[in-house]
């Protein structure tokens, strides 16, 4: 009986102390010192959010880079994968399909880069790599009778190399290459 | 690989060697109730525990009254997190109004994260409010890690002390690893994730229209403080669905670097801890070494068959082939269970050593206490072994192992094993087993393999293409969860009550030393086969064979 009423009183302790207490004061300092980041980090245009800089949106315009591929169509309610494994026929189906859609939308560029074949962990991946933003350039230079050395230009100006130097991968973040390419 | 890849690799490594005496020595200190610099900062929370609680910390507790209150406190935690998901709809901090969760799932969800396991039947974005998640999800993450480094520390007392019948006092345990380990190490991390992009903020989601024109949704919440406990407790809970792959909750190359890193931290830490409280420092890292070296070789085997034949399909892009796999292989080691990529679309033996990984009982770093006590079964065991071999009464570090305490040892591994094959077997052959399979043939039977191997190692993670958020399965991997947990804990606080109560034996020339590489290599051995044997059968029949398919082309 004495260890249920310290259970009891001890739960209630650690659940103000680290449910409560933990989280509002973390809120608090986020708030303060990383408001933008804490936030979601938005991105606006025009005075309107138009979206974060994290989450993956849909662009399927030939005027925009194109972002990987989402299994939940770029709606966040829920994130998630296919979760189709490398034996799967659907799997094997759904990337044939997109080979042959990506072909015909960029004629003469060969064959397309994995990542844009394939679909993301979260289905809210924000960035492609070099190689699928380049295989765009085509056709973004036709669609917005750009200059193809100007999409070039504005794609190595926003590559990001790896964090520090050696984690992670090189990525392009879609989305800020999209506004870019709006701006110019 | 690149040579990027191997320096990670390289300094993850080294950071965990580097981290483990500090950390270790600091952690010991506390458990043997000496003073730290944290104590003049925190120690009036300490005591305020204590007072609102009612308890006298220096009360030494058998082993009973300490498995009593351990399992008192875990079955109120268990209602606790039950009731409030049910009452969810009518709490505060609620302001996508949520509505009660299904019972099936909030059971499930409450043995899971009582457990340390951290089992997601439900997709947290869509289902829990931000009140569900901080104020109950995330303090059982606290607490069922600060039980498992508990019942390490308890067992570790069991082996130290002489002809006595105390083995500690569970709620100064459970107080000391909350307040001086887990809150100061969460509250560094939380700031560091924030730094990076992690969100923690209260504000309702919020919808914006997009460049194209389309209406997006984008969820918020306060998930920096949970994803840093998430991480140190290995926990493994998810704040939104896609869990670490969410750009939300792990944004950069370097945050995933940082998660990775507080996985093992604590586990690894425990090692010199051990090694410190028992007076055998060259023993701890014995230990430590071992699981580094299995940790290597499983990770580096992982990592090639990925690059051989894996794809892009549930990865980010912004951590590749190799951060992906070296992630899956960290937290499949370590009882975590987050993903930052979908580990059901990884190549055929990737998934198949993620899985082994569970099989081996996680012990590689393993839980937070959990990876320590959970190697002292492998370590009892081997010394036995030793001992029968040389047909001596075996001893650990001064203490005669019996009959007694290897009865409870062998429990405690073969309980976990037979309930990973005896669920799988069963799910593979019933209607309400199958119906919830994403992919067919051997990768659907991995699905289900997994399912029990990760509930029953309280890992977490998941082939997520099952859709386990069923009756039957929310059931079936609750009770996998408890056997998982406490079929383990209690035999071993028995042990160690029976240890603590035993006098210590002088060394002589028979006694075997457990400070040497040939035990590590002794360890491994029984480790493996006993891994191997139990579970060969069964990775044969699901990624082993599926590899081989692969390789032939087939599809199903």
């Amino acid at each position: 009986m004495k260890h249920i009423i310290s259970s009891v009183r001890i739960m209630i302790f650690f659940t103000i102390l680290c449910g409560l207490v933990y989280p509002l004061a973390m809120t608090g300092l986020a708030q303060v010192f990383f408001k933008e980041k804490a936030n979601g980090s938005l991105l606006s245009k025009g005075g309107e959010y138009i979206g974060s800089e994290l989450l993956s949106q849909k662009f399927e315009k030939p005027g925009y880079f194109w972002p990987r591929p989402s299994a939940v169509t770029y709606n966040p309610l829920p994130s998630g994968g296919t979760n189709l494994g490398p034996t799967s026929e659907a799997l094997k189906v759904l990337a044939m399909d997109r080979r042959l859609k990506l072909k015909e939308s960029h004629p003469g560029s060969g064959e397309p880069p994995q990542h844009l074949v394939f679909a993301s962990a979260s289905g809210l991946d924000p960035h492609i790599n070099m190689d699928s933003a380049l295989y765009q350039v085509q056709r973004i230079s036709a669609s917005r009778s750009l200059n193809p050395d100007d999409i070039m230009n504005l794609i190595k100006k926003k590559l990001k190399s790896r964090q520090l130097g050696f984690l992670g991968e090189e990525t392009v973040n879609v989305l800020e290459l999209n506004l870019a390419l709006d701006g110019i | 690989m690149n040579i990027f890849d191997l320096l990670q690799f390289t300094l993850f490594l080294v950071l965990l060697i580097i981290t483990a005496p500090p950390l270790g020595k600091f952690m010991a200190l506390i458990y043997q109730g000496e003073k730290t610099w944290l104590h003049w900062p925190l120690q009036w929370l300490e005591r305020l525990a204590y007072r609102v609680g009612g308890v006298d910390e220096k009360k030494d507790m058998d082993w009973k009254e300490y498995a009593k209150s351990l399992m008192l406190f875990n079955v109120l935690g268990i209602l606790v997190l039950f009731f409030f998901q049910m009452l969810q709809g009518s709490l505060p901090f609620n302001p996508q109004n949520m509505p009660t969760v299904s019972w099936h799932s909030a059971i499930n969800t409450a043995v899971s994260f009582v457990t340390n396991t951290n089992w997601q039947g439900y997709s947290g974005e869509v289902t829990m409010s931000y009140f569900t998640q901080m104020t109950f999800l995330a303090v059982q993450n606290f607490l069922s890690a600060a039980v498992g480094i508990s019942v390490a520390i308890a067992v570790t007392r069991g082996i130290t002390r002489k002809s006595t019948k105390g083995i500690g006092n569970f709620w100064a345990d459970l107080t000391r690893s909350t307040i001086y380990v887990l809150l100061p190490l969460s509250i560094i991390f939380t700031i560091l994730l924030v730094g990076q992009g992690v969100v923690q903020t209260f504000s309702p989601y919020l919808d914006v229209m997009t460049l194209e024109g389309v209406k997006q949704t984008i969820p918020m919440g306060p998930a920096a403080s949970q994803v840093a406990i998430k991480m140190l407790g290995t926990n493994g809970g998810g704040f939104f669905n896609a869990n670490a792959a969410h750009p939300f909750e792990n944004p950069t190359a370097l945050s995933n670097f940082l998660q990775m890193l507080a996985i093992f931290l604590i586990p690894a830490a425990l090692t010199y801890t051990y090694g410190s409280m028992t007076n055998a420092r060259k023993h701890g890292w014995i230990i430590f070494g071992t699981m580094m070296g299995l940790f290597i070789v499983l990770t580096s085997l992982s990592l090639y068959s990925e690059f051989q034949t894996g794809i892009m399909e549930g990865k980010e892009t912004r951590f590749g082939i190799f951060n992906s796999v070296f992630f899956s292989a960290v937290t499949t080691s370590a009882s975590c269970g987050a993903v930052n990529a979908m580990h059901s679309s990884l190549s055929p033996l990737s998934g198949g050593i993620a899985i082994f990984n569970m099989m081996l009982g996680e012990i590689v770093f393993g839980g937070v206490g959990a990876g320590l006590y959970g190697m002292l079964l492998f370590i009892l065991l081997t010394v036995f072994m030793a001992g029968l071999m040389v047909g001596r009464t075996p001893e650990y570090l001064g203490k005669k192992i019996e009959g007694r305490e290897m009865m409870m040892v062998v429990l405690a591994i073969l309980a976990p094993c037979a309930v990973i094959l005896v669920g799988t077997a069963i799910s593979s052959v019933s209607s309400f087993g199958l119906s919830s399979l994403t992919n067919k043939e051997p990768h659907g039977f991995s699905e289900i393999l997994y399912a029990f191997s990760s509930a029953t190692a309280n890992n977490g993670s998941a082939f997520a293409g099952l859709n386990a958020n069923v009756p039957y399965y929310n059931i079936m991997l609750s009770l996998a969860m408890m056997v998982g947990r406490f079929a383990i804990i209690l035999p071993l606080l028995a042990v160690a009550g029976s240890l603590a109560q035993k006098k210590q034996s002088p060394a002589s020339s028979g006694t075997f030393e457990v400070d040497t590489p040939l035990f590590a290599v002794l360890l491994v051995g029984v480790i493996l086969i006993v891994g191997a044997l139990t579970f060969l059968p069964a990775l044969t029949l699901g990624p082993i064979v599926e590899h081989f398919l692969m390789i032939r082309g087939q599809t199903f």
